[in-house]
């Protein structure tokens, strides 16, 4: 019996199959990256063409089945609004949650079932926060259709997103720093208001933008709750309001050719408004990840 | 219970119950969707004059409402799953490529490309499916009915774009982010003292893959999985857009078949009556109920990993 002694060659059968693996590998990102490509092109296509002042300041008012022109200044309006209130209602609940995680939960029960139950809710799908609302807001309390029945959808969704990524950071505040004001005397809330909360900032800032991003994009919900529009409504508690999304649903659901424009138009402006909040998110995070590692 | 040495200031009582508040509003919205789903659903389900589990046909608004969840189920399922068995293995695929594969100062930089795919709204999806991706599909689905018609699923007489497989194809495209987003961050936990054992013994890159990082990654990946299914159950404007809204139970899915209980809602919610906004309530409790039991086998599945790798560091 001979000894083989050194390194032998890898044999031909398992270089072949590394390689083809290799070569799957690659594949697959690459055809996870076509359809972003194709999206992206098309929406940019179709969409410039009808992207002028028009559309960012004129309402679908007056405008004829057969019409070109019109925009969906309305509908930007309405996004906004909607998606400033349910923030507004989602940011403040989500960030106290995420501080009761990480500085009073302890891993007690309730912060385990609390913990747990964010979880299931970023599962939620759109649609049900959209019917809830429905069924709660408009259907038992008699409240109308509006632009605030939407916030409420959009906030339900945001909250999980929110207590996540502000969960996150907040555990990312070294334990020392805590500690040192502890020593300084100072009370447990203002340690988390003046120390905490500073310290992780630019990260909840960037977990909310995320959230935000997630939201502004949602139809489903609004389709439920804010109802549908042709004109300027400024008041998101009184009357139906539009959103972008939606007008993209509503616009793409007309069977002309100017109302398709419009949709591939209001489809590249929603684009353009979360794309914005999801690179600024990202660059935030990019640019302090250096400073947390120094 | 662990208690602070220090004096408690007078504002850490309010601040405290706040924070408690908080996580205790989440927890009664979540139980407060499925109360009021119920109880806008039981009057429209006691107006119904046939079966609502076993029933195909969705007519709500009729003098005689007759409504079920039974075709809408099976779309949604139906979908759902063929999402997941078109995304999963490209997903994995990517979060290797990224965790593995790419140069790393790339990696960060094409793990953010991917993400941007779950940025792109729903809306949009449906809109590029309707107008691209249905006309696109017509010639593939001949060809599959054409060659492989024997098989059950692509079998039929008619072959349409507005399909279940496009459907289907375009719910792989939204779910495929999240499923590779949490794949590849277990992959980058495998251990690198076994990755680097695996080399050391002369493991060609695939076969370190093989043996440490994949038997490491299955559950996350299964959990990922599962994630995303949830997420593919709910999806609804695009499908939306893109079903052909029948209420027939086939597995034909190059045909002109195809509807979910999260598109009905959508395209029914408009000329709904008082009934139908109950069927349709309806229908989403039961939507609801489905995912929830998705993501928390999918949770369960991740913390008793989590506790697993506790245990062995």
């Amino acid at each position: 019996m001979t000894v083989q002694i050194g390194i032998q060659p890898i044999s031909a059968a398992r270089r072949i199959k590394d390689r083809l693996v290799q070569v799957l590998v690659y594949l697959a990102f690459a055809l996870a990256v076509i359809p972003l490509v194709s999206v992206l092109w098309l929406v940019v296509k179709n969409g410039i063409g009808r992207f002028d002042l028009e559309f960012l300041t004129h309402s679908m008012r007056n405008i004829g089945a057969r019409d070109a022109g019109g925009g969906a200044y309305h509908a930007i309006i309405g996004t906004l609004e909607q998606v400033l209130l349910a923030s507004l209602i989602a940011v403040p609940i989500g960030l106290l949650t995420a501080v009761y995680l990480v500085e009073y939960g302890e891993g007690g029960r309730l912060s385990r079932i609390i913990s747990f139950f964010v979880d299931v809710m970023t599962g939620v799908p759109s649609v049900v926060s959209g019917l809830f609302v429905l069924a709660f807001w408009i259907l038992v309390l008699g409240m109308p259709f509006s632009g605030f029945a939407g916030a409420l959808a959009l906030s339900i969704l945001m909250m999980p997103v929110v207590v996540r990524s502000a969960e996150e950071m907040l555990r990312l505040v070294p334990r020392e720093l805590r500690e040192a004001s502890y020593a300084l005397g100072v009370p447990k809330w203002r340690t988390i208001v003046k120390v905490v909360l500073p310290t992780a900032f630019t990260g909840i800032v960037t977990g909310v933008m995320l959230a935000v991003a997630r939201v502004a994009g949602e139809t489903a919900p609004l389709l439920l709750t804010v109802f549908i529009t042709d004109s300027i409504n400024t008041d998101p508690f009184n009357g139906p309001q539009m959103g972008l999304p939606l007008y993209v649903f509503d616009q793409a659901g007309r069977p002309t050719d100017t109302a398709i424009d419009r949709a591939w138009t209001g489809a590249l402006t929603l684009i353009l408004i979360v794309m914005l909040l999801n690179l600024v998110a990202r660059l935030i995070t990019w640019w302090r990840s250096p400073a947390r590692r120094r | 219970m662990r208690r602070s040495a220090f004096r408690r200031s007078r504002g850490d009582g309010p601040f405290r119950f706040a924070s408690i508040g908080a996580g205790v509003v989440l927890l009664a919205i979540m139980a407060a969707i499925g109360v009021f789903l119920v109880v806008k659903a039981v009057p429209a389900l006691q107006a119904n004059t046939s079966s609502f589990l076993t029933e195909l046909t969705w007519q709500p608004n009729a003098t005689k409402p007759v409504f079920g969840i039974g075709a809408l189920a099976f779309g949604t399922v139906l979908s759902s799953l063929l999402a997941l068995v078109i995304a999963t293995p490209v997903a994995v695929g990517v979060a290797l490529f990224i965790s593995h594969y790419a140069p790393r100062r790339l990696a960060s930089l094409l793990g953010y490309i991917v993400d941007l795919l779950a940025a792109v709204p729903s809306v949009v999806y449906g809109l590029w499916g309707v107008a691209f991706l249905v006309p696109f599909m017509l010639g593939p689905s001949k060809f599959l009915n054409d060659h492989l018609g024997w098989i059950p699923f692509f079998g039929g007489a008619t072959v349409v774009g507005k399909s279940m497989l496009t459907a289907s194809l375009v719910l792989a495209i939204m779910i495929l982010p999240i499923i590779a987003a949490i794949s590849r961050e277990v992959f980058l936990q495998a251990p690198k003292t076994q990755e680097e054992a695996a080399l050391a013994l002369g493991a060609t890159r695939w076969e370190m893959i093989r043996m440490s990082v994949l038997p490491f990654g299955r559950p996350g990946v299964i959990s990922a999985a599962m994630l995303g299914l949830g997420r593919a159950m709910g999806e609804t404007i695009a499908v939306a857009l893109i079903f052909p809204a029948t209420f027939k139970i086939t597995i034909e899915i190059l045909g002109p078949y195809g509807n979910s209980i999260a598109a009905n809602i959508a395209n029914g919610f408009g000329e709904a009556t008082d009934v139908g906004r109950g069927a349709l309530i309806a229908s989403g409790l039961v939507l609801f109920l489905i995912t929830l039991l998705v993501n928390m086998a999918a949770r369960f599945v991740i913390a008793r990993r989590k506790e697993y790798a506790r245990a062995a560091a």
